[in-house]
Order: C-alpha cells, then sequence, then structure tokens
C-alpha cells in the first residue's frame, strides 16, 4: 500500500494539482484589474499617395504615436503585443483592417511611450477607394500573460481623411 | 527485495478476477481521457483544443514547447487576433497574428493576411504558392488561453519516441500491480 511507487505517484499528482491551481488563480486574478489607458496619434505626413499598376491605392504616412498603456500591466502580464490599424468602409468591403505599425512591450516601464514612425506594414486597399475617404485609426493591445487567458482591447480615434488626389 | 521483487510477487500473486478488475480500471482511464478531449472539442468548436507551438515565430510571446487553448467560435476574424491556420499542401498548421482584414459587404467572407510577431516579413512566403490571403475554411481556431512548457511532454515524446514507450510501459505496470 504504501510503496515508493505510490508515495512518487502521490507526490506528482500533488505537485501537479497545486501548479494547476495557482495558474488559474493568476490568470483569474487578472479580472481584479480595471485598466485606464489612454493613446493619441496624429498624422504628420502623408509622404505619398497613389495607383498602384494593378489597381489598387497605396498610401505612405508618417503618424505620431504617443500612448500610456502602464495600468494594463499585473504581475501574471509577460507583455503587450500593440498595433495601430487603419479601420474604414469601402462600397466593396464592410470591414478594412490595415495594421499600420506594431510594437512589443516586454515590461511596464516602457509603456509610456511616444514614437515617431512611418507606417512600418505596406498600406494598399483592395481597389482604390482611398482618395478623400475618411478613416479611423485604432490603438489595438493583446495582453500575453504568463499563463492563462489572453485579453484584448483598443481605443478607436476618428476623424482621419485622405487627400482628394494622388501625391 | 526491494521494489523489483514487490513488483514480480504481485504479478504472481493476481487472480482472474482481479485481472478482470484491473482491466477494466484501466478502461475507465482510457476512456475519460478520451471523453474530456471530445467534450473539448465540443465546447470549443476546434478540432484541436490544443496545440503545442513547435516553432519560434512568435517569440517573445510564444517559444516553442508552450501551449495554446483554442477556441472557433462565428465571431468574425478580426487584426491582432492569434489564430492557427492550415495552408494547402502544408501539414503542420501555423499559429500566427492576423494584421490585415477585408470582409465583402455582401457576402461576409474574409481576405485575411498574418504574420510572425517574430518574422520580419508577412506570411505570403508561407502560404500556397500564388496565394495573396487566407480564407475562413483555412483557419482552425484562435487563440484565447496560454500554459508555458507544458508542450515539451508531447515534443520529447515524438521526438524520442523510446522515452514514449518507457512512460507507458512504466504506467500500465502501475495500474496493473496496484491493489485497491
Amino acid at each position: 500500500m504504501h510503496s515508493f511507487g505510490y508515495r512518487l505517484n502521490g507526490l506528482l499528482t500533488f505537485s501537479l494539482t497545486i501548479l494547476a491551481m495557482m495558474c488559474a488563480i493568476a490568470s483569474l486574478s487578472d479580472n481584479l484589474n480595471t485598466p485606464s489607458p489612454s493613446a493619441e496619434i496624429q498624422i504628420m505626413n502623408i509622404n505619398w499617395f497613389q495607383k498602384q499598376p494593378q489597381g489598387n491605392d497605396e498610401v505612405s504616412l508618417t503618424m505620431n504615436i504617443s500612448a500610456d498603456l502602464q495600468s494594463l500591466f499585473t504581475w501574471n502580464t509577460k507583455q503587450l503585443f500593440i498595433f495601430v490599424s487603419a479601420e474604414y468602409e469601402t462600397p466593396k468591403n464592410s470591414l478594412n483592417q490595415v495594421s499600420l505599425w506594431d510594437a512589443i512591450i516586454p515590461a511596464k516601464e516602457h509603456a509610456k511611450f511616444w514614437i515617431h514612425t512611418s507606417n512600418k506594414y505596406r498600406f494598399v486597399d483592395q481597389g482604390n477607394n482611398l482618395r478623400g475617404k475618411e478613416f479611423n485609426l485604432t490603438l489595438h493591445w493583446h495582453v500575453m500573460p504568463k499563463t492563462g487567458k489572453m485579453f484584448a482591447d483598443k481605443i478607436v480615434l476618428t476623424g482621419y481623411s485622405f487627400p482628394e488626389e494622388y501625391r | 527485495m526491494g521494489l523489483i521483487g514487490d513488483t514480480v510477487d504481485s504479478i504472481k500473486s493476481i487472480q482472474t478476477r482481479q485481472l478482470l478488475n484491473q482491466a477494466v480500471s484501466l478502461g475507465m482511464v482510457v476512456t475519460s481521457a478520451l471523453i474530456i478531449w471530445k467534450a473539448l472539442m465540443c465546447i470549443t468548436g476546434s478540432e484541436s483544443p490544443v496545440v503545442v507551438v513547435l516553432s519560434g515565430s512568435m517569440e517573445p510571446g510564444f517559444k516553442r514547447g508552450d501551449i495554446l487553448f483554442l477556441h472557433m467560435s462565428n465571431d468574425p476574424i478580426r487584426a491582432g487576433e492569434i489564430v492557427v491556420f492550415n495552408v494547402d499542401g502544408r501539414e503542420i498548421p501555423i499559429v500566427h497574428r492576423v494584421i490585415k482584414v477585408h470582409e465583402r459587404q455582401d457576402s461576409g467572407e474574409v481576405d485575411v493576411l498574418t504574420k510572425g510577431d517574430n518574422n520580419y516579413g508577412d506570411d505570403r512566403l508561407l502560404y500556397a504558392q500564388g496565394q495573396q490571403w487566407l480564407h475562413r475554411h483555412h483557419i482552425m481556431g484562435r487563440a484565447v488561453g496560454f500554459l508555458p512548457y507544458v508542450g515539451w511532454v508531447t515534443i520529447i515524446m515524438t521526438e524520442k519516441p523510446i522515452i514514449k514507450y518507457i512512460l507507458i510501459g512504466a504506467l500500465g505496470l502501475l495500474v496493473i500491480t496496484s491493489k485497491d
């Protein structure tokens, strides 16, 4: 009844159960955090704006992004993945989301930042609908935990528009 | 005689009734594991509710050997989500993040482009020849939960099958020789 194998098995089962419970509690404790993030994005310049030979509009722009995401960090947060996407509607598509810039924030100290950048990924429309188009810039964040459930949310910034003519 | 002697003695002393009893309890263990797996499939709506990360393309978020819990709902796919997708002509599914979404006005179909957080460029090179976008049917699920390191068990077992056999043998012996 009390052989070595039994004891080993019991010990292993017990420690794994405790570990699993601790992981679950750590993940649940994330719900206690009520974050209050803030963000601001300015478009400083439209670098160029043209129609590709294939017929799709492509634009290059320079942005000023500033945000304070420190309140998103908890003890169970491994990192934040953040990105800015342009979101707009066209006659063909009910939603277009194009990621323009992204970053990984590894620690709370880096979560209050300011950056001046042009778009990291190509901003290409499906079609040529961008002239004079109004669009939103959305700052999304995905909280990647040390263990457990992943969280995501966003701040939508409205009122941006493209020039009426290619340049 | 210690551990080995005890084990040999207990094997010798097995009676038919006890043997049957143990066969049944072994069956119970196997079937309950199967029930849990199938129930997870039903709840999450994904054909593989749990996947092991095999590559470093999502580092430092997900490392090799971490496991992800998937969920497949009818919610539309949106930029930023981490999805697991199958590409035609590739056996192993890929876990990457969605960076572009174009959703049709009329049919609601989506064109999706993905990228690994740790990769320099987007995934068009990984897709089938000439494929520009992923569609709904390529996507097996989206990642909702994360558990570090646990996947190493399966990675080790697939890469070193001998360990798998030793483990199965040891567990089997434990079940057979246990008396309750």
